[in-house]
């Protein structure tokens, strides 16, 4: 039941050596289990939104990816209504050598770059082909009403 | 069988290689019979019947000697080591045809997708070796001495690390194919760095893995679908868009005779469309199903319960004596004198008869004629086992009193074995016919059909027969089954020429 090694040094350098936009702390009663919040990338519909999203460290990990999802509404062509990522890092592409750090980078690249081409909700990528300018202002809508940064600053 | 999958990969087996890899069939084949302990399937192949296809039946060792071949071909013809080679099938799945396309096209960018190292280093060692210094990225364990592991690309990680990424891509994720670099680094790992890191048993696993998609992979290969079974089976000469004009029937090395195209049983004469059809179909109807395959049946004439306890549709009433027709209901009397005319819907008669009939009525009727005689030889087969095998357990016990050896019972076995093979082939005659148009064409077909049928039914009426009376009637026994084949086979042949020639219209679109 002890933490692996790589476990407790990928979280005191998420602690130590923050990545900026992004903020994992994990649970004091399971320290596999973090709370995520990332910032909506500059220039992207999401600008101005702290998404809140859950990950977690699986038994096998690092040999298997850990599980994410977002606890937050959002409306993006490669997250569905549960929150659940399609990335192919956190699944076929995983590898070991990957971290924690790395895969929320690229969560937080994904929000800057959706891509309809490999959706996982459909009709929401249906409509970012259709009409882009319609989805992404959507997108800024759902960003304003669920992604509203609390206003008791975080320390 | 079990090769042994040792290092010495390169076979050195004599008049292996004949500069390029020619065809990929057996040595063994030619020759040397029985030397392997397997009788061949198909010694005739020259003279295929018409309804026939060549097929080889292939080992697990037998693949790995495909594969073999394969990679020894391609590394041939392409300069490179076995490794790289196995590699580059791997990742075209086995098309050697499109990666030598796409290789003579572009080598480096080929290799490159591929995820091999450039330089054909076959010497490269895979050596577990403690590095001074080293701290495992995955881990994050620095011990002293810790053995460490790397692939061509450097990326190098502890040994239990490494070994604990690779069993668990072949045993949970059943990858065998793909495997590339711990890190995020598409460098692949090859047959031999994988045999250098996992233990024995996952190598073997992988090997398991890598048959399978050998097979999977190849339009020409199926694995045999009966259970537990090993063995593949390659027809070369059939692909799916044949399916619409041949039924591949092959038999494995194990008994199980199958569909190459889409490995259900024996489902000749009917193509696999309109077999994938008539299934959906009965599915569909089963309720109505339920009813038809009942077991018992009243006797017409004096409502006595009957129930059917062999495979023969002549009946008897124990009660009045009244012989009649299991499947019709009809007096016997008149299939036997004029014709068995109990396989033919006459449907323009049908349709006079109850003109006021709903469409619908007409339609369900029409299927559960075909049904119930598609079902009646299901049932009818399995009743003539029953009855051969209880024959055959008196036999044994009779054998010391009456005198008959073993060897003067088995033409009972051989008519048992036609009557199965005869009533699945008749079977499938029902669901072919209900598919087929009206016209000429199909009332030849349903003339062949009856010429079995009443074979068939002639056959099983013998077979019932008291055991004291078997020897008697061994000569009749032996007549009928020769005839049950010969009509088979008119019927087998005629359709599949039919096939091939696009004869039979059918009432539903095959794509
Ligand atoms: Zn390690
Ligand atoms: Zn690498
Ligand atoms: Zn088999
Ligand atoms: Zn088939
Ligand atoms: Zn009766
Ligand atoms: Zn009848």
């Amino acid at each position: 039941m002890s933490l692996p090694k790589r476990i407790i040094k990928e979280t005191e350098r998420l602690v130590s050596d923050p990545v900026p936009g992004i903020n994992a702390v994990p649970h004091e009663e399971n320290l596999r289990y973090f709370d995520v919040t990332v910032d909506g990338p500059s220039q992207s519909p999401y600008e101005g939104g702290v998404f809140k999203l859950e990950l977690f460290l699986p038994e096998e990990y690092p040999m298997v990816a850990p599980k994410v999802r977002f606890l937050t509404k959002i409306y993006h062509p490669n997250i569905d209504k549960l929150g659940r990522i399609c990335l192919d890092v956190l699944k076929t592409n995983w590898s070991p050598a990957l971290q924690i750090r790395t895969i929320l980078l690229s969560v937080q690249a994904l929000l800057g770059a959706p891509n309809p081409d490999d959706p996982l909700a459909n009709d929401v990528a249906q409509r970012w082909k259709e009409d882009e300018r319609a989805a992404i202002a959507t997108a800024k809508e759902w960003t304003q009403t669920y992604a509203k940064p609390e206003p008791e600053a975080e320390t | 069988m079990s090769d042994a999958s040792d290092d010495y990969d390169d076979d050195y087996g004599p008049g292996s290689d004949d500069g390029f890899g020619y065809e990929s069939y057996e040595g063994s084949d030619y020759g040397d019979d029985g030397n392997d302990g397997f009788d061949d399937v198909k010694p005739e192949s020259m003279k295929l019947k018409p309804y026939e296809v060549a097929y080889e039946v292939l080992s697990v060792g037998d693949i790995q000697r495909q594969q073999d071949k394969l990679i020894e071909q391609v590394a041939s013809i392409l300069g490179l080591s076995n490794q790289n080679a196995m590699s580059l099938l791997l990742f075209f799945k086995w098309n050697n045809d499109r990666l030598l396309e796409q290789y003579t096209e572009d080598p480096e960018g080929v290799l490159k997708k591929a995820g091999i190292s450039i330089d054909d280093n076959e010497e490269f060692l895979y050596e577990l070796k403690p590095v001074p210094g080293f701290f495992c990225d995955i881990c994050c364990e620095d011990r002293k001495g810790l053995l460490t592991f790397a692939l061509e690309c450097g990326h190098r990680y502890c040994a239990d690390c490494y070994r604990q990424y690779t069993t668990q891509k072949i045993v949970d994720e059943g990858e065998s194919r793909n495997l590339t670099c711990a890190a995020d680094c598409p460098v692949v790992m090859n047959d031999k760095s994988i045999q250098k890191i996992v233990e024995p048993a996952v190598y073997e696993r992988y090997k398991t893995l890598l048959h399978r998609t050998f097979v999977l992979d190849n339009e020409h290969l199926i694995w045999c679908p009966a259970p537990n079974c090993e063995y593949a089976v390659k027809c070369d000469d059939v692909s799916a868009k044949d399916l619409t004009s041949v039924v591949p029937t092959v038999t494995c090395k194990c008994n199980h005779k199958f569909c190459f195209g889409c490995g259900l049983p024996d489902h000749q004469p009917s193509i696999c469309a309109l077999v994938s059809k008539w299934i959906k179909k009965c599915e569909d109807d089963s309720e109505t199903a339920n009813w038809i395959s009942a077991h018992t049946k009243e006797c017409p004439k004096c409502r006595a319960t009957i129930e059917k306890n062999g495979g023969c549709n002549h009946m008897t009433c124990r009660k009045c004596k009244y012989e009649f027709c299991w499947i019709c209901i009809g007096n016997w009397s008149e299939h036997g004198t004029s014709w068995y005319n109990c396989s033919r819907y006459d449907e323009k008669s049908g349709v006079d008869a109850r003109d006021s009939q709903a469409k619908s009525r007409a339609s369900l009727e029409r299927y559960l004629h075909y049904y119930n005689r598609y079902a009646n030889h299901e049932q009818s087969a399995k009743l003539d086992k029953d009855i051969f095998v209880r024959t055959e357990k008196k036999m044994t016990q009779l054998q010391s009193t009456s005198g008959m050896s073993w060897i003067e019972v088995q033409y009972l076995a051989q008519a048992s074995a036609a009557l199965q093979e005869c009533r699945q082939t008749l079977k499938w005659t029902y669901a072919f016919a209900f598919y087929l148009e009206r016209n000429n064409d199909t009332h030849i077909f349903e003339d062949n059909q009856q010429d079995l049928e009443l074979a068939v039914e002639n056959l099983s009426s013998l077979f019932g027969k008291p055991i004291q009376e078997l020897a008697e009637i061994k000569v009749q026994v032996m007549d009928r089954t020769a005839y049950c084949n010969r009509r088979r086979e008119n019927l087998l042949s005629d359709t599949a020429k039919g096939l091939a020639e696009g004869r039979w219209k059918y009432q539903v679109q095959i794509k």
